[in-house]
């Protein structure tokens, strides 16, 4: 267990001090802020924010599936408005979310840390963010894009549209994301609690950590290859359009660099979370920690040398194929560790079923089907089949949102008392998860079959016998929206209240769970000095349910 | 369970399609018994060790297992080994093109696909084929990528400008079957379809000295418009006055044109006729002598076809 020296916690538990919120409630205290829990708050708001545009571009392109031809737009706007769900989603939503937003406001905490190591740094990685999302945003005001969010050349550098702009914005979010990375790491290194070794460290830092790696080294290459095809369609500089001497297989080879490991920049952090609140809600000690810590950085590393099986039938020499096929199943072992190490970690527990630890069994249930559909599309032969068509889309929405997304609420809903300070409506809570997996589950169980039946993805038209199952689909998109509306008004609906959540409301073991719901500014009175390693339930007074 | 597995699979055109569904069989029993596992374990046990009123929240203090994590381990692994190998293998003869096999030429373009035979014919729209005989297509692209897929074949390859690609597959089965682009490419991604006809050899021998067996029930004028659309022509013969490359075809039926040599002459049967067959011998006054050939890769219904499409130009 880890602790706090007695006297604080009692200090802290009788009578509520000035919390980060109520510290300096001026608009100027939030925009020229330092602390980690005010910027960590400031990006999960336009976290979500991006997540509900995302989503109502989503419930748009359902909404013209529902019937083949035209049922609300025409082609045009249908290929700008998926372009732009896959590009709010990935760059604005779910590349940032867990670690900018919760990681932000928790890592510090776990670690014990006052704040990250670079304070100013960790703020202006917010105004990067910022800044890349307006330009986005002008993008799409200034005619949109049509090019889908992978930018594949030759038709990114021919078509019109504000593709330039875009490339920008995605350059300019990736510095962003490569401040946190930074960040974390030296935060890392270095402010751990006095005690606090690799192997004492919550299963969140490994994470966190394994994804700050990734999102250091990858980055980069995204913006050299954005910078690389706005000079192309500035100054027809030849390195991607075959017309003036480039290769437009190339431009793949580069995006799929940096793309294939931002896939595990958005599952990491996820699954660092369902690492987290496994053991808390099964009132158990991990099972197999340095199994799930290594695995983390397995993924890492290995996610580096796998991007080519996104590139099965682009033209690729087949002995390339094979070996990114072998990869691709090598790095599918880690994963599967982690999956088996969680449920092992429910094995005579104490589980109490409270909004997290639902959303963390959803999150095993489809993160499970994702990951066993990825094997369908490892298989070389298999794949040549499946490639660009429903199958994919289905496989990377149950990986993305049904593991990031569902993680993601996971940890908000297991933080949110730390961060505000107050409960929400657990009966919600619920209902809201069981229209969540009901409807992604219509959602996109039909497509693994509209895939394998054949039915190519980035299709604004499609044939009459793909009709019922588009239709299903659809129906279900309905079901998740109801999910996350219901979610948005009793999670606004908790903040109305007083801030009543209790230090510890769940039992964890963790760092974050021994000071003030919500933390003082400057986290912790003192120090705090750890004395048991996380998870550790033997030393806790065990009360009655 | 299998009834249904095969219904979420296309039709089955070749042999190869055949051993990808077994293996497809086999990779979704797999997945659907380690789902079982792991997905009913992650139901079961919140159910079986839920804190039950009363009780103490002292749980097991279970760190690890080395047995248990090494099962995990290996077994996953010697699995993935077995799906690799398959795949690779499956993959490599879907890809090996046998010596025999009949090479046909087929371009992408947005939004449509060329299909150029052997013996110097071509078409668009559908893909004709004889049955049991292995076909290698190479394909190219004029402007961006696109995909060439026969889901009934189960293959697929993107096609890509100025290189040339291949693939190849063997028909065992007669019939229709679909052909997608599977690449996005744009506004009309999704129109980019045709057809693959697999026939028999007698039927492939008429298709090969009459054409499409539809060309029977179609107007020509219709058969002229589909040659127009996809053998070229309308790059340079615009339909509405405007001056291409080559005269427009707007109001050309009947007219007396001069041409480059000082003579003169009607646009009639046997002019059209004659500039499709031997394009430089009369050219136009004022355009240069830069039209291909056609001699040998249209078939007599063909430049009928274009005839009748020309003459209702009004």
């Amino acid at each position: 267990m880890a602790d706090v020296l007695h006297h604080q916690i009692h200090a802290a538990s009788d009578h509520r001090e000035v919390d980060y919120l109520s510290d300096g409630r001026g608009i100027r205290d939030w925009l020229y802020t330092v602390d980690h829990k005010r910027i960590g708050v400031m990006y999960l708001f336009f976290i979500i924010l991006s997540f509900f545009v995302g989503g109502m571009l989503a419930l748009a392109i359902r909404l013209e599936l529902l019937y083949p031809g035209r049922t609300i737009m025409d082609a045009e706007t249908y290929n700008r408005v998926f372009t732009l769900h896959g590009a709010v989603m990935v760059f604005l939503f779910i590349i940032p979310s867990i670690p900018a937003a919760l990681g932000n406001f928790v890592l510090p905490l776990m670690l014990g840390a006052k704040d990250v190591a670079f304070p100013k740094l960790n703020l202006a990685s917010f105004y990067i963010y910022c800044l890349g999302a307006t330009m986005m945003i002008g993008a799409i005001i200034s005619g949109g894009v049509d090019t889908g969010w992978t930018f594949y050349t030759p038709y990114s550098t021919s078509t019109n549209g504000a593709v330039t702009l875009t490339a920008m914005g995605v350059f300019t979010l990736g510095f962003s994301s490569i401040f946190t990375g930074i960040n974390f790491i030296a935060t890392i290194h270095k402010l751990r609690a006095p005690g606090m070794g690799w192997f004492e460290m919550p299963l969140f830092v490994w994470g966190i950590y394994s994804t700050s790696v990734i999102q250091v080294l990858a980055t980069p290459v995204i913006g050299i290859t954005m910078v690389l095809l706005g000079l192309e369609r500035a100054f027809g500089i030849g390195i991607f359009d075959p017309r003036i001497g480039g290769d437009p297989v190339l431009f793949q080879h580069f995006f799929w660099f940096y793309s294939h490991p931002a896939v595990y920049i958005m599952i990491l952090p996820g699954m660092a979370i369902i690492s987290e609140v496994i053991p808390t809600f099964s009132h158990r000690t991990i099972f197999g920690y340095r199994g799930i810590a290594f695995s983390s950085v397995a993924i890492a590393l290995v996610s580096f040398i796998v991007w080519g099986h996104h590139m099965f039938t682009s033209g690729q020499s087949q002995l390339i194929n094979a070996v990114f096929s072998f990869l691709t199943f090598l790095v599918g072992i880690p994963s599967g560790i982690k999956v088996f190490n969680w449920v092992a970690t429910m094995y005579k527990g104490r589980i109490t079923l409270k909004a997290p630890m639902l959303f963390a069994i959803s999150f095993l249930l489809l993160f499970t089907i994702g990951g066993l559909t990825g094997l369908f599309l490892g298989s070389l032969s298999i794949d040549i089949h499946l490639h660009d068509t429903y199958f994919v889309v289905a496989h990377f929405h149950y990986v993305m949102m049904g593991g990031t997304v569902i993680a993601f609420l996971a940890g908000l809903h297991y933080w949110w008392p730390k961060m505000f300070g107050r409960m929400y409506n657990e009966r919600l809570a619920a209902i809201s998860c069981a229209l969540i997996f009901v409807g992604f589950n219509t959602t996109f169980l039909t497509q693994f079959v509209l895939g394998s039946r054949g039915m190519p993805r980035r299709y604004y038209n499609y044939l009459d016998q793909f009709q019922q199952l588009h239709m299903y689909s659809t129906f279900g998109s309905w079901i998740l929206g109801a999910g996350f509306f219901l979610m948005a008004g009793y999670l606004l609906a908790s903040l109305r209240g007083p801030k009543n959540a209790p230090m510890d409301p769940w039992g964890g073991t963790t760092l974050e769970w021994q000071t003030q719901s919500p933390p003082i500014t400057h986290n912790f009175h003192d120090v705090p000095v750890l004395k048991h390693a996380p998870y550790d339930y033997r030393n806790i007074p065990q009360g009655e349910a | 369970m299998n009834e249904w597995l095969r219904s979420t699979l296309p039709i089955v055109g070749s042999e190869h399609a055949r051993d990808i569904d077994t293996f497809y069989f086999f990779v979704f029993y797999l997945s659907l018994f380690f789902f079982i596992i792991v997905g009913g374990l992650a139901v079961y046990f919140p159910i079986k060790y839920r804190l039950k009123p009363g009780e103490t929240r002292r749980s097991a203090h279970i760190t690890d297992n080395f047995f248990l994590e090494m099962l995990w381990t290996v077994v996953p692994s010697l699995l993935c080994f077995v799906l690799f190998f398959w795949g690779f293998n499956t993959y490599l003869a879907a890809f090996t093109v046998p010596n025999d096999a009949m090479e046909i030429y087929v371009r992408g373009r947005k939004w449509n696909w060329t299909f150029e035979y052997p013996d110097g014919m071509a078409g668009g729209g559908t893909l004709y084929v004889p049955l049991n005989r292995p076909i290698k297509l190479i394909m190219d692209s004029e402007d961006v990528l696109h995909a060439f897929y026969i889901p009934a074949m189960r293959i697929k390859q993107d096609v890509i400008p100025g290189r040339y690609v291949y693939m190849t597959f063997t028909p065992t089965v007669k019939g229709e079957f679909q052909i997608f682009c599977a690449e996005y490419c744009g506004k009309d991604h999704s129109g980019m379809l045709a057809m693959l006809k697999v026939m028999d050899d007698a039927e492939y021998e008429v298709f090969k000295r009459e054409g499409p067996p539809e060309y029977k029930t179609m107007d020509p004028k219709l058969i002229g418009e589909t040659i127009y659309k996809t053998r070229g022509c309308q790059s340079c013969h615009s339909l509405d006055g405007t001056k291409g490359d080559g005269p427009s075809f707007k109001g050309i039926w009947g007219k007396t044109e001069q041409f480059a040599d000082g003579t003169s002459g009607v646009v009639d049967e046997n002019y059209i006729r004659q500039s499709v067959l031997e394009p430089q011998a009369k050219v136009v006054k004022g355009f240069e002598p830069v039209m291909p050939t056609f001699q040998g890769s249209l078939r007599p219904v063909e430049i009928n076809g274009i005839i009748a499409f020309i003459k209702g130009q009004k």
